[in-house]
């Protein structure tokens, strides 16, 4: 556990853990094994109690832990042959979207997604995950790349939002957004969407849609970010877990809500817990997935994606 | 311009809503005070600098659609509050608030008419119903509106004014931009002319969205267009943003607007441009 990034609500864990540690230095001089083996036991529960009970703004923290996998940790665990594809052939290259050719179980698929950093250095060269609209414009490129060649899209979802910048906006950062999702309306080759992390507004949905909406079980998808909603609706920093709780962000509110169609179970705790478990979980869906959508009729499914969409919303008349 | 004249006394009394109080009005812009009825002889516009007002669909309805010719469609479609939300107020105290305030029942009026002969399905954002915002019955309306363009093969005319998607609805209101594309999409295929018409404010998943979709954008001049606020693009660049800034006049400088039309000759020029399509 040393160094690594832990939450306030897991200290009651870090603390058991931490006693364990010390009685298992004293049981090299006395035998202590039942000792230590009920402790054990007792965190295991405590880890259960806890993490099944998470709150919203809980799950948000889980969902930007800095060892949580990334879009390019999937691609290079759960695919193989990956030939990363880089720029937009207009403007540059986005290191915020990363994407190319990659091979999963066997079959070409044609997978893009929002890539962020692991530490600062990183972090700033990928722009926290923040996209231009050169990222978006390589994503459409990759996009119809896939559907020239009759390969099915996956896109993976993790981004604090597309970057509010001055040049974003001088580029058409709306209209990159705005010409994705029609582009992916248009499409008939099968698309996935996974939120894998962090799902923050147009900058999320601009790769988002699909004919299958996934989310990881700790990952989060609204309309904004609760610090932002905070700041307009409360005009404070100060009331992001009540936001969080207002917005109703998690996984397990947007089935509630018929957004998504599959939550992806996390092991205990979050995705960097145990990332080896979590990439064989993510495979054996995303396989599922793919064999279900891949068997109905191209024109059928572009239709279907659409109809998706066109039953989303709740309003009364 | 007799056909709006001959209303104008309805005009008073739908717009005492969104403008100030009084007999006079000052132009934000140049501080020129006018008039209200002048002001509404120039299509709320300044008399001297052409700042263009903020007004709603009621307005834009009498200033682009033939006399006697609209009627309103999905009236009966209200918001409800499907998250209970609740801030520094709940969203169903919002929501009267808003209707108070506009006049009308959501963010969007839409319906049918005629501009100059030419059958349209019209649809029209208002920005004094909760700044314009788009929640599920925005992103349901226009489905519809649209959906009516597909049916009957006639043009649909979007105009925007909007502060991006609605908080209130979180991800409901996030998927209305997939749910709007999707039917634009229906559109595209089939060639059935879309024309957007973006106003001041469009910012945010609006313009992200179905604003920036037209087969022609056309801009109000000095409308604010843009993705990101221009509050959050200062604190994150930590700068002043340059005059001119996200304005009508930047977009088409920078080639996201197809034109930049006075409201005075927006009906017109509206025209034109359908007849193109069938001529
Ligand atoms: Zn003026």
């Amino acid at each position: 556990m040393a160094n690594k990034l832990t939450f306030d609500f897991e200290k009651p864990i870090i603390d058991l853990e931490q006693k364990i540690e010390e009685m298992r230095v004293l049981g090299q001089q006395i035998d202590i094994s039942k000792e230590i083996k009920d402790l054990e036991g007792k965190i295991e529960e405590l880890k259960v109690e806890i993490y099944k009970n998470l709150t919203r703004w809980q799950r948000v923290q889980i969902a930007r832990h800095p060892d949580r996998p990334n879009t390019l940790d999937y691609i290079n665990n759960c695919f193989t042959d990956f030939v990363e594809l880089h720029g937009d052939r207009k403007f540059k290259d986005d290191p915020a979207i990363v994407g190319g050719f990659a091979n999963f179980e066997g079959k070409s698929v044609m997978v893009v997604g929002h890539q962020k950093g692991k530490d600062t250095k990183s972090n700033l060269y990928r722009n926290f995950g923040m996209p231009n609209p050169e990222g978006y414009r390589k994503a459409a490129r990759l996009f119809e790349l896939a559907e020239k060649f009759n390969k099915p899209i996956i896109t993976l979802l993790d981004t604090p939002g597309a970057f509010p910048g001055l040049e974003a906006e001088e580029r058409g950062q709306a209209e990159a957004i705005a010409a994705n999702l029609l582009l992916m309306n248009k499409l008939k080759v099968p698309i996935i969407v996974i939120v894998i992390g962090e799902g923050a507004s147009g900058g999320a949905i601009g790769i988002g849609v699909g004919d299958r909406i996934l989310m990881l079980e700790n990952s989060w998808y609204s309309v904004i970010s609760p610090e932002s909603c905070s700041s307009i609706l409360w005009r404070s920093w100060d009331f992001k877990e009540q936001a969080a709780e207002q917005l109703q962000l998690t996984a397990q509110d947007l089935l509630k809500l018929k957004v998504i169609d599959e939550i992806i179970e996390e092991p205990l705790g979050g995705a960097h817990q145990n990332p080896k478990q979590m990439y064989d979980v993510f495979s054996k869906v995303l396989a599922k997935e793919l064999q279900t959508v891949s068997k109905i009729n191209k024109e059928k499914l572009t239709k279907l994606r659409r109809e998706k969409f066109y039953a989303m919303g709740i309003w009364q008349e | 311009m007799s056909w709006f004249l001959r209303s104008k006394a309805n005009i008073v009394e739908d717009t005492q809503k969104s403008m100030p109080d009084g007999l006079w009005t000052k132009c934000p812009s140049c501080s020129e005070v006018m008039y209200k009825t002048d002001l509404e002889d120039g299509l709320f516009t300044c008399k001297k600098c052409s700042y263009h007002f903020r007004i709603g669909s009621k307005e834009y309805i009498r200033i682009l659609i033939d006399e006697g010719s609209f009627r309103e469609t999905q009236d009966k479609i209200r918001s409800t509050d499907p998250l209970n939300f609740v801030d520094t107020k709940d969203y169903p105290s919002r929501i009267v608030e808003g209707h108070k305030k506009s006049g009308v029942n959501d963010a969007i009026t839409t319906g049918v008419g005629k501009i100059n002969g030419r059958e349209v399905s019209f649809a029209c954002m208002n920005f004094n119903f909760i700044g314009g915002s788009m929640g599920s019955v925005v992103g349901e309306k226009i489905y519809r509106a649209a959906k009516y363009s597909l049916d009957k093969k006639v043009p649909f005319i979007l105009i925007s004014a909007s502060g991006g998607a609605r908080m209130q609805e979180s991800v409901l209101s996030l998927m209305q931009m997939a749910k709007s594309s999707a039917i634009l999409a229906e559109l595209s295929e089939s060639s059935v002319p879309y024309i957007s018409i973006l106003t001041d404010p469009t910012t945010g998943g609006v313009t992200a969205s179905y604003a920036m979709l037209g087969d022609v954008n056309i801009a109000e001049p000095g409308a604010l267009i843009g993705f990101a606020g221009p509050r959050v693009i200062e604190q994150t660049i930590r700068k002043k943003l340059p005059a001119g800034f996200q304005r009508a006049e930047f977009l088409l400088e920078h080639g996201f607007i197809d034109l930049i039309v006075n409201r005075k000759e927006m009906k017109q020029q509206l025209s034109n441009i359908i007849e193109w399509f069938y001529n």
